[in-house]
């Protein structure tokens, strides 16, 4: 197989894997008598071609950077996290308790012990099998997924046995206090001003008291946090002995024994740092946007952190980039759902889709890239 | 008539793996009813051609004839049919099956096994009777000595009818002993008609069996000639393409102090098999203890258990205070903090992480002294690459690279790297397995200067090696190892490879504590 | 607990076991050939809407049966490109591939039906219809024996018995034939294979293949025999359970029997809060009783299983060495 130039390593495979994934999509959706074209115009009128738009693809991108990073980590660690989504709801239980019964003055301080509560929440449901992984030698990959299931019927049970206020039908906690909300792009100084309404006469639209209204769009300062924490992830892997050591282990179990370095130490810190960042994927959905906590909150975000982990070469500045794309393929796709007879689950067979080619069948791609690469090298090689 | 068919002819044989040429335009001619040496130094192009021979790898050019007939060997199935049979350095075989089931398979005589089982068992008789040859049918093969797996690789062979036989470096994990035995049904073969290749690096081998012997240096034939009328001399120069030191040039040693006082260690795997079983020695200052003996006999255990990678039992005393054996401060990281430092038998599996990049494994095991961190939080990864460039300029690592992948060096330069990491280190006690192993001769000669060097400054060293010559010749005292026992210590000015020899295959000459 | 209630239990227990049983047998096959396989999910999911979309369709349960099993063996197809001739990482492809079944299900689902995702529900012959054995009639009256062979053994439809068919037939072909022998090898040590001068790829393939054929009898009982028709999820996580079971079993097929019937017996049980509530003297809230057979999962994995050795090349796409 020819070797790839770096620049086509990192940037051509992701982009033809897509290209492919979304080939294959597009058959699908021939074969069930859509049209493809369609499709991907409303996709990205409905999730790029306004500022609202926007508004909804970076509050998606947000919580797929978070669970993205988790699935980095665990990645990294040679650990295989599929319980991205288990440990969001978890994450998700914590950030409520914290906004039901310990709402603070101001919603940055709540927002720090939320962020808190959801990283230990998180972290502890990842715990588990993680410490089964390490001591048991229990798959790590069936562990995370019964614990997704187990975490599903605990959030139910505790939705409707506890945390359910008298009277209400829902399978629901009550409203967080108006206090513990975050700012969302449309209350942030300069930022608002995307998401001004216009009147049909394209006027601003006023509200009663002559102030100008807004579109109401939930991403929030959550996402401001997310940027950070790519920034910090990527500090952690490659400029600390954290993350040396995790890659260490990740790459070559024995030879990290031959240095020293701990496999139940880094099974535990790994998986548990994987849990606190689907954990605080939370803060997002929960705390940025519902603002109670609902059951089956996650709404997937936790299994799409793989398909952006993949896609993004375990790389937080790759992950950011393909938590964005999700984030439009999300959009996109609730916008599919809203306007056209395509069922909303297309955005579960890309997804799968995208996993499979970034993933499984990236050596397929590599080798299809070097028939392109290799005339170069041949033609390089007969003049030398 | 017989004796003037060639068995085996190969005409032009050129392959390459990428940039690397691994066979350059080879001919070769091996009489029928011979054995045939092929001799070179690591990485010549031996295995690859026998490779070719096999049709594991397809040649880029060239033909194979079989029997004096233009026979092309695409796949491995071809070359059975054209009856060569091959003994690879890493046996082809199913641990957890039975030599009877690994020598019908592929060969089963249909849909059902209760048939082949049966004659296979017959005809498996027969040849163990012929050849000297025995290994009981039903046992499974992870029970089986190293050499016992070996006469079943040869049985697959027999079995499958082969007349040519290319045995890879067999001796490679054999007791001297051991190798003698292979070395008579290899001639029982031959007196039978079979025509045997064997590849070896080992002069000694090719003197005292082969009929006939070709030369390979990096991916060329230098050289064809009868084992009768060629000397180990001539043959070394061919190989190396230079007058080579046999001898290495170091003063007689000045023992200090005890460094390292080992009582009774014992080491269980995972198994529960006892691997070490009881070992009692001392290494000091300004010495290097060598460890003779056959692969897996606890060598690498003991390797284990001194750097902190294995837990053990029994007391190891360490300048005056006991060394943890398990638990807490039992491991590698404690180890190098206290002054042990080790460079482990496989460079590929422990000394490096083969996809970092050459200072970062520069670091490795290291990256946590407060030279290479910036603050609490943070690696000066600027340090280690400065540290690192200076150590590939001290220690001739081509290409002097730090930014790229240990993978993409070659064996002598990771092993460079591995040696500069740990001797930089300076420890004062250095653990050595397999310093040389897979290394060309140039870095060899670097890599025992070294060690001696280190000796002189006044460490103290285990060297553990499988290659006699080596032992020999840099050690300044050597314990034997068999079974995970020490099965005696002897001084290397005084006693030869005979006598070692005995004491690896667990002929006590005294008996070991 | 009463003696009917048991062979109500029991009952179920086979049920619920069967598809894990199918699913186990269809993992053990392309583990045992060095292919480890986390999509055995996806597989039987894909099984489960083709097989009730056909079955629907038709009217004919055992057309729908054909169409599950192609459905699944075009998935087992993919996993076996992704992991035998591209190399790729094994695990990765199992998951996209449940990914992408969990998702194509229903969209093709919903194309076809407008019910949501969910396919017609299924009746008359377009499901697996229960077959009664001989004398089930006469010999209910025996004391004991009598209601078990009736209510246990008895009344089940035909996948059910070659399910457990396939237990000794595959104990047979493991260890008694030449395929078994080279499958067991290649799972071991390709190498061995190959220099025996047999195709390593090929052997990958066919057990794959094998593994798709089973997944698709397990959806399509799932869908046209355990239930009346397709739902969304409807797997929900019997093929990693099956998984778990596989490894209980240490990848043999008698001992894979015991395991998956003693996962379905979990799943029977959650399926009767009366009898857990009288046998733990406690009322258990209702997703408890949901969660318990994957917290038994989880039990079983961690506390009951030793030290599985998994055979020894899985995982790991085969590379001539150099």
């Amino acid at each position: 197989m020819t070797k790839l130039p770096t620049w086509a390593d990192v940037v051509l495979v992701p982009v033809i894997s897509l290209l492919l994934a979304a080939f294959v999509a597009a058959l699908v959706l021939l074969a069930i008598g859509q049209s493809p074209i369609q499709a991907l115009n409303v996709m990205v009128e409905g999730a790029l071609g306004s500022a609202y738009g926007w508004g909804y693809t970076l509050y998606y991108a947000t919580s797929f950077i978070f669970t993205g990073l988790a699935v980095t980590i665990a990645f990294h660690g040679g650990l295989f996290n599929i319980g991205g989504e288990g440990q969001a709801l978890l994450g998700g239980l914590g950030v409520s308790l914290v906004c039901l019964y310990l709402p603070m003055p101001h919603w940055t301080m709540t927002l720090l012990l939320a962020m808190l509560a959801a990283m230990v929440f998180g972290g502890a449901w990842a715990a588990v099998p993680a410490y089964l992984q390490a001591k048991r030698g229990s798959h790590i990959v069936i562990t995370t997924i019964m614990f997704n299931y187990i975490a599903a019927a605990l959030l139910i049970y505790i939705l409707v046995s506890v945390l359910r206020p008298t009277g209400s039908m829902d399978p629901a906690s009550a409203r967080f206090p108006d206090a513990v909300g975050l700012p969302k792009f449309h209350d942030m100084p300069f930022l608002q001003d995307l998401f001004l309404k216009y009147g049909p006469d394209g006027l601003l639209k006023l509200s009663k008291e002559g102030l100008p209204t807004y579109q109401r769009v939930p991403a929030n300062v959550t996402f401001f946090i997310a940027l950070a924490a790519c920034f910090g992830v990527w500090r952690l892997m490659w400029h600390s002995r954290l993350g040396y050591e995790i890659r260490a282990f990740g790459k070559q179990e024995k030879a990290a024994n031959y240095a020293g370095i701990s496999s139940f130490k880094i099974i535990m810190i790994a998986m548990i740092l994987s849990g606190a960042f689907s954990g605080l994927m939370a803060i997002n959905n929960v705390m940025g946007q519902a603002e109670r906590l609902l059951q089956n909150s996650a709404e997937g975000a936790g299994f799409i952190g793989i398909a952006v982990a993949l896609m993004g070469r375990n790389h937080p500045l790759g992950v950011l980039l393909a938590a964005i794309l999700f984030g439009f393929l999300y959009q996109g796709g609730a916008s599919l759902g809203l306007e056209t007879t395509i069922p909303i689950e297309l955005r579960t067979v890309l997804q799968g889709l995208v996993i499979l080619f970034t993933g499984a069948l990236d050596i397929m791609v590599r080798m299809m890239l070097g028939w392109f690469f290799v005339p170069k090298t041949a033609t390089a090689k007969g003049a030398a | 008539m017989a004796d003037t068919v060639a068995a085996i002819e190969l005409k032009g044989i050129s392959k390459s793996f990428g940039p690397v040429q691994a066979n350059r335009d080879i001919n070769i001619l091996v009489p029928k009813g011979t054995i045939h040496g092929i001799i070179g130094e690591n990485g010549a192009g031996k295995s690859t051609l026998m490779s070719i021979l096999y049709g594991f790898y397809k040649a880029d050019a060239g033909d194979i004839f079989i029997n004096g007939k233009l026979t092309p060997i695409p796949d491995s199935q071809s070359a059975i049919r054209a009856g060569i049979g091959m003994v690879f350095q890493h046996f082809k075989l199913v641990q957890n099956f039975t030599v009877l089931e690994n020598v019908i398979l592929g060969v089963e005589d249909g849909p059902l096994l209760k048939s082949s089982m049966s004659k296979a068992r017959k005809v498996l008789a027969d040849l163990s009777r012929e050849y000297e040859l025995d290994v009981n049918p039903d046992a499974l093969i992870e029970d089986l000595s190293v050499g016992h797996q070996q006469r079943v690789e040869i049985l697959k062979a027999l079995y499958r009818q082969a007349e040519i036989l290319i045995l890879d470096e067999p001796t490679g994990v054999l007791t001297p002993d051991e190798a003698d035995h292979l070395f008579r049904i290899l001639k029982g073969l031959r007196d039978q008609g079979k025509t045997i290749i064997l590849i070896t690096h080992k002069l000694r081998e090719i003197m005292e069996t082969t009929d006939n012997v070709s030369v390979m240096r990096r991916g060329t034939m230098v050289g064809n000639v009868k084992t009768s009328e060629t000397s180990p001399e001539q043959l070394a120069e061919l190989m190396v393409g230079r007058k080579v030191l046999l001898q290495i040039d170091k003063q007689p040693a000045t023992p200090g102090e005890v460094m390292l006082k080992i009582e009774n260690l014992r080491v269980r795997d995972i198994a529960g098999v006892e691997r070490l079983k009881g070992i009692s020695l001392e290494i000091r200052k300004g010495e290097i203890l060598g460890i003779a003996g056959v692969a897996g006999n606890g060598q690498s255990e003991l390797l284990g258990a001194l750097g902190g990678i294995q837990n053990a039992t029994g007391s190891v005393t360490y300048k005056g205070a006991a060394l943890p054996l398990s638990g807490k401060g039992a491991d590698g990281r404690t180890r190098r903090d206290i002054g042990i430092g080790h460079i482990p038998e496989d460079r590929q599996v422990l000394g490096l992480i083969m996809d970092f990049a050459a200072w970062e494994d520069m670091a490795f095991g290291y990256h946590y002294l407060p030279k290479y961190q910036k603050n609490a939080f943070t690696m000066d990864n600027e340090a280690i690459k400065a540290d690192t460039a200076a150590k590939m300029a001290t220690y001739d690592v081509r290409p002097p690279i730090a930014t790229l992948a240990a993978k993409s060096f070659s064996g002598g330069n990771q092993q460079k790297i591995v040696v500069a990491r740990e001797i930089e280190a300076d420890p004062d006690v250095l653990l050595i397995g397999q310093p040389t192993r897979g290394v060309d001769i140039g870095a060899i000669e670097f890599i025992h200067k070294e060690i001696i060097a280190m000796r002189d400054a006044g460490k103290a060293i285990l060297l553990v090696s499988v290659e006699l010559d080596e032992i020999l010749s840099l050690s300044d005292r050597i314990a034997v190892m068999f079974d995970g026992q020490i099965m005696g210590f002897k001084d290397p000015k005084t006693t030869n490879e005979r006598e070692l020899g005995l004491l690896m295959a667990g002929v006590s000459g005294e008996a070991g504590k | 607990m009463d003696y009917a209630t048991l062979l109500q239990i029991l009952d179920s227990t086979i049920r619920l076991g069967i598809p894990l049983l199918l699913a186990c047998l269809a993992g053990l096959y392309s583990e045992r050939a060095g292919i480890f396989d986390i999509g055995l999910e996806g597989k039987m999911l894909m099984a489960a809407m083709s097989s009730a979309t056909v079955a629907a369709l038709t009217g004919s349960v055992w057309i729908g049966l054909a169409a599950g099993i192609a459905g699944s063996m075009l998935f087992a197809l993919v996993h076996g490109l992704a992991s035998i001739t591209f190399r790729g990482n094994q695990l990765i492809a199992g998951v996209a591939l449940n990914f992408v079944a969990s998702g194509i299900t229903v969209l093709i689902a919903q194309s076809i039906f407008g019910q949501g995702g969910r396919t017609a529900p299924l009746a008359g012959d377009a499901r697996f219809l229960p077959i009664d054995l001989p004398f089930a009639e006469a010999l209910q009256g025996v004391p004991v024996l009598g209601p078990l062979y009736y209510e246990v053994i008895s009344g089940h439809s035909a996948l059910v018995y070659v399910a457990i068919l396939l237990v000794p037939i595959t104990w047979f072909v493991l260890y008694r034939t030449r395929y078994g022998l080279r499958l067991r090898a290649v799972g071991e040590n390709p190498a061995s294979v190959d220099t025996a001068g047999v195709s390593v790829v090929r052997l990958r393939y066919s057990a794959v293949m094998i593994t798709g054929v089973l997944c698709g009898l397990a959806g399509a009982y799932l869908a046209c025999g355990l239930q009346a028709g397709f739902g969304r999820e409807m797997t929900a996580g019997r093929g990693y359970i099956a998984l778990a079971a596989l490894i209980f079993a240490k990848w043999r097929p008698w001992q894979a029997l015991g395991a998956t019937m003693l996962f379905g017996f979990f799943q029977a049980l959650a399926l009767r809060p009366d009898v857990v509530e009288a046998v733990a003297q406690v009322k258990v809230p209702v997703p408890a009783l949901d969660a318990l057979p994957y917290i038994l999962t989880v039990v079983v994995l961690a506390g009951l299983v030793g030290k599985a050795i998994p055979p020894r090349a899985g995982g790991e796409p085969y590379v001539k060495e150099r």
